[in-house]
């Protein structure tokens, strides 16, 4: 019953990861990007969707709704002004830049909401009892677990069904070639963000539900976990992406659990470089062959 | 032209650049030098320098690795952690052994070096396998490892000798290391280092840079430097002439982390007090910034951006509440500006001499 | 393309000369001016006081908290009658010990002759080894941990020290709550975190009156979920959940062993307070939550109403126990400025001796303690005033 309850607790916290890592491994994926300004952009979700609860008194669903739009628009805004003009440069100028969004990002939050920590309302609040109430699962954790399968579903399908999933699959194979079969690589590049800032928005309500405190540097923490999920899982592929974070969660709970709290984080770690060991590429990555 | 003005054109370009980095580093040092003991300096500017000198030993040894040797590292601030809170450890305990303070840091230094050394041989023997991401993400791992653990550290002095506890549980504290009476704590824990004697200086910063510029442009001047910039290029073609690809890059990842351990002893023993966050995630992304600005495999370019990052969001302090912020967008614009085709013709123009240097950096 | 990248250098350009020009700006300001200004005409002493901690980052929130209670209290000074006055500087740290002694040299470099600062434990032990060598007046409203006023003569605190709230929550729950069960969650990277952990242990285990049944930590990586260490209490019968951490994490830890419907009696630290201030904090969560804490938002003390209230219109939060403590520490610096007659025109080290000699026969009465006084170590001495949480408000036990 103990490791139920344990295991419980890492699958919530491992869907919260997963649907960060969700977000990343897209951009990644398409734009073969890091973006780090990830977590800061889930962070703005959160404080847009508070905002709009607290000071509004916008009803939940409008509330997330609105998040989605302003991060999405955010995500766009961010990709035109400080990416696309990199498009052609090393991928190392792209990731510091990425780095200098972030800290834009965060600092503007500061000087918006100030640094005091604001108490985040969970956008649904109740626990469902189980086996006589033996054991106790919150409905946003069921919520987020729900959600994060869903949209990796819906993303998978996006991706291998839509034409423009067709198209982002393509330049994802190949800028140049897809380029030449007349897709408009930059308006896909463009799309990938926008629906990344989407997901960011949806993880941002969920994460602040969750951990029910939103603070400027938020995003961060969860930010470079998700990133190490999707890493776990083979970066650039969506089941991946799900698994790594779930994954991640689990592990940390059942280390918490049984092996040291203090230890917890090092051991996720560890776990994740061995698991890289074994196979380089993550659990679901291909790994390409290079020509010679 | 003089005839030592001819004979400096006339040696190969590389050697003529690696010359002129020895010399701008001798010169700074001279003029900063002059001008502290002139008191010409103010407190803040006094303060920067011997951080200064770190972060440039920092981003020098990093270039090393993500440079040079072509893999992209995202915890080199572990490397770092090592080297300091070793270098911490070895000069509290020979507080009264060896008094004389320059004495003590070289031990310092040389003990962090060693075991960041020993470190780096241990990560990079099993991860160096791994590439592009994969391996950034396991250098992350890495990174955030070595801060769990040194948290868990437990270090005293006495009569006895050095105490050493790992607190795995987190229930242990300073007392359970039975220290006597005479007995010192040196770290403890997440409070980290305190009351540390700090005996950093200008010079040893300075010593630390001309080291690390000395190992790293000679090792990439030799033989081993152009292997390991041969599996750089291409992996697959170097190993088919018969480099041994594991050994090279084994040498630059443990050259890279030895002198990443000395910056972390120096720096460790500027400050009086140090907890292992401080060499998280962060530091080791902004050690990154300072390599891909000053320009990957281009190592004066790693001493400039160090000494001009640091400096700048110091001297941003009176944008007052708006000083990140501003720290941000330079940022963004510097990046962008860097890499702007027009910005490159436009600089190609205005100094003819640059232009030979993108091309061989290209 | 071209204009685009014209307009971006420019900009990239101005910042920095805007940078290049307000550095020059600073020199000449390095002579106190203001102080030898004032003080010609009348009575009144001018002094610079310098405040720093972490106004960007992760610990933004305890900084910007410090260094506002500070300008507020320099701010209500000066517009009084006081014969001292204030020069207020203010600076960034990031609560890092490398970034704090640069705040420090840059305040010194602009004539700073006080310090009310840093705000977190690591940077303060750093910058008091500087202070120390330099002889400047290091008064740190927040940082507890013992290492810092540790052989310095010139440093003191406001708050409490960290063994000092490790003792007194173990006195409290020993007498009030013999025989509890009583488990211990705290952050096992913060210092003042463990430090207070390790006493109220070592302190739990001397007195035997109550029983450790669990401790479990958490670090600022896995600060997202507490569920494991809140099961973990559970299932070990904890009726006493001890929680020697800051007030953010805490109110995590309240909401989600809500979710998880575990009802222990939840004690905390000075850290906790602020909880209740906390933006679209649902305070039925803390109800019967008991606290030792200095200072009370919410209470009815007139001084404090007054200072809550300023505080809230002019930076649009509610002031927690971090500003509390910085806008006493202004006024304690004030108290001894007076006392040891220092004038303006005095250096940083002469003032540090004569304020060094007074602080120990001084008294004065705060937000966070009536009648503070130090020792020769730097301590304050003043009562921890344990509260229980009910209907929203602190009631005095």
């Amino acid at each position: 019953m103990e490791f139920l309850s344990y295991l419980i607790s890492g699958i919530s916290l491992g869907s919260v990861y997963a649907i960060i890592a969700l977000g990343y491994t897209m951009v990644y994926g398409i734009a073969k990007m890091l973006n780090f300004a990830h977590g800061d952009v889930i962070m703005v979700g959160g404080y847009i969707s508070f905002c709009a609860m607290f000071y509004l008194h916008l009803p939940n669903v409008v509330a997330v709704l609105l998040a989605v739009v302003v991060c999405t628009l955010l995500g766009i805004f961010i990709e035109r002004l400080a990416y696309k003009p990199l498009r052609n440069a090393p991928s190392l100028a792209v990731l510091i830049t990425a780095i200098g969004v972030s800290y834009f990002l965060q600092n503007s939050a500061l000087l918006i909401w100030k640094a005091a920590a604001r108490s985040y309302t969970p956008v649904v609040t109740g626990t469902a009892s189980l086996l006589d109430g033996r054991l106790s699962v919150s409905y946003i954790s069921l919520l987020t677990i729900v959600a994060c399968v869903v949209i990796m579903l819906s993303l998978t399908l996006f991706v291998s069904k839509s034409k423009m999933g067709k198209a982002m699959r393509a330049c994802s194979e190949d800028k140049a070639a897809a380029q030449l079969m007349g897709i408009n690589v930059n308006a896909t590049i463009s799309a990938t963000f926008a629906i990344g800032s989407a997901l960011a928005a949806i993880a941002g309500v969920l994460l602040c539900s969750f951990n029910t405190s939103l603070m400027p540097t938020t995003g961060s923490m969860p930010g470079i976990k998700a990133f190490t999920a999707a890493v776990f899982g083979g970066i650039g592929s969506i089941p991946g992406a799900f698994l790594g974070g779930l994954l991640l969660g689990i592990i940390e709970a059942l280390a918490k659990a049984y092996v040291s709290t203090t230890l917890a984080n090092a051991i996720v770690f560890a776990v994740l470089i061995v698991v890289l060991l074994v196979k380089p590429a993550g659990l679901l990555g291909r790994s390409v062959p290079e020509k010679v | 032209m003089t005839k030592a003005k001819k004979k400096f054109f006339s040696l190969k370009k590389t050697t003529r650049i690696d010359l002129a980095t020895y010399l701008g580093v001798i010169i700074a040092f001279v003029v900063m030098t002059v001008l502290k003991d002139g008191g010409a300096l103010n407190r803040k500017t006094l303060g920067l320098l011997v951080p200064i000198c770190c972060y440039m030993s920092m981003a020098v040894s990093l270039n090393l690795t993500v440079g040079i040797l072509g893999e992209l590292s995202l915890g080199h601030a572990g490397f770092m952690s090592v080297g300091a809170f070793s270098g911490v450890i070895v000069s509290q305990s020979l507080l009264t052994a060896v008094p004389s303070a320059p004495v003590r840091l070289a031990i310092a230094m040389i003990v962090g070096a060693s075991f960041a050394a020993l470190v780096g041989l241990l990560v990079g023997t099993p991860v160096l396998r791994l590439q592009g991401d994969y391996l950034a993400i396991v250098t992350l791992a890495f990174g955030e490892i070595i801060a769990d653990l040194v948290n868990c550290l437990i270090v005293g002095y006495d009569a006895s000798g050095l105490h050493i506890l790992f607190n795995l549980s987190g229930k242990k504290t300073i007392d359970d290391l039975g220290l006597d009476a005479a007995g010192y704590a040196i770290i403890k824990g997440a409070q980290g280092a305190t009351g540390t004697k700090t005996i950093a200086s200008f010079t040893a910063g300075f010593v630390l840079v001309m080291l690390t510029l000395v190992i790293v442009l000679n090792l990439t001047r030799s033989r081993a430097g152009r292997a390991i910039m041969a599996i750089r290029d291409n992996h697959i073609a170097a190993q088919s002439i018969g480099l041994n690809l594991t050994k090279y890059k084994l040498m630059a990842f443990v050259t890279s982390a030895a002198l990443a351990g000395a910056a972390g002893a120096l720096y460790g023993l500027n400050y009086s007090s140090l907890q292992s966050v401080k060499f998280n995630f962060n530091t080791s992304i902004l050690v990154l910034v300072f390599v891909v600005l000053g320009g990957l495999g281009n190592i004066w370019g790693s001493l400039l951006s160090a000494a001009a990052l640091t400096i700048l969001p110091e001297a941003l302090r009176q944008f007052a509440d708006y000083r990140m912020l501003v720290y941000a967008v330079v940022l963004i614009l510097v990046m962008l500006a860097t890499n702007d085709p027009q910005f490159k013709t436009f600089f190609a123009k205005l100094l003819p001499h640059r232009h030979s240097a993108e091309e061989k950096e290209g | 393309m071209k204009k685009k990248f014209a307009a971006m250098f420019t900009a990239a350009a101005m910042v920095f000369t805007m940078a290049a020009c307000g550095q020059k700006a600073d020199t000449p300001n390095t002579p106190s001016t203001d102080g030898s200004g004032d003080q010609s005409g009348a009575e009144v002493q001018t002094f610079v006081l310098g405040s720093c901690g972490p106004l960007t980052g992760g610990y933004a929130i305890y900084g910007q908290a410090v260094v506002n209670g500070a300008e507020l209290a320099v701010e209500e000074i000066n517009a009084s009658d006081s014969t001292v006055k204030f020069t207020f500087l203010k600076q960034d740290d990031e609560g890092d010990g490398e970034k704090a002694i640069n705040a420090y040299n840059d305040m010194m470099d602009n004539g700073m002759q006080v310090l009310v600062g840093p705000t977190t434990t690591g940077a303060s032990i750093a910058v008091a080894a500087v202070t120390y060598a330099d002889r400047t007046f290091m008064l740190t409203p927040s940082a507890s941990s013992p290492d810092v006023t540790a052989d310095k003569d010139n440093v003191f605190q406001v708050c409490f020290t960290d063994p000092n709230q490790g003792t007194g929550a173990a006195d409290y729950i020993a007498e009030n709550m013999a025989g509890a069960k009583v488990a211990v969650i705290y952050r096992n990277d913060d210092a003042y975190s463990q430090g207070i952990r390790d006493t109220f242990v070592k302190e739990a285990e001397a007195k035997g009156a109550f029983e450790i049944v669990s401790e479990t930590t958490f670090t600022v990586a896995t600060a997202t979920d507490f569920s494991v260490q809140l099961t973990a209490a559970k299932n070990a019968g904890a009726d006493v959940v001890f929680l020697p951490i800051y007030y953010e994490p805490a109110s995590v830890i309240l909401s989600q062993a809500k979710a998880m419907s575990y009802a222990p009696t939840f004690f905390g630290v000075d850290g906790m307070d602020g909880i209740l201030t906390m933006k679209n904090f649902d305070t039925s969560l803390a109800e019967g939550v008991m606290l030792l804490t200095p200072f009370s938002a919410n209470s009815e003390d007139e001084a404090t109403k007054s200072f809550v209230k300023t505080y809230t219109e002019k930076f649009g939060v509610e002031p927690n126990q971090f500003a509390a403590d910085a806008y006493d520490a202004v006024y304690i610096v004030k108290a001894a400025l007076e006392k040891a007659g220092c004038t303006g025109d005095m250096t940083a080290p002469e003032i540090c001796d004569a304020l060094v000699g007074v602080m120990t026969s001084l008294s004065v009465d705060g937000l966070t303690g009536k009648a503070m006084t130090w020792n020769a170590e730097g301590e304050v001495s003043k009562a921890p005033l344990a509260a229980v949480i009910e209907n929203g408000q602190y009631v005095m036990k």
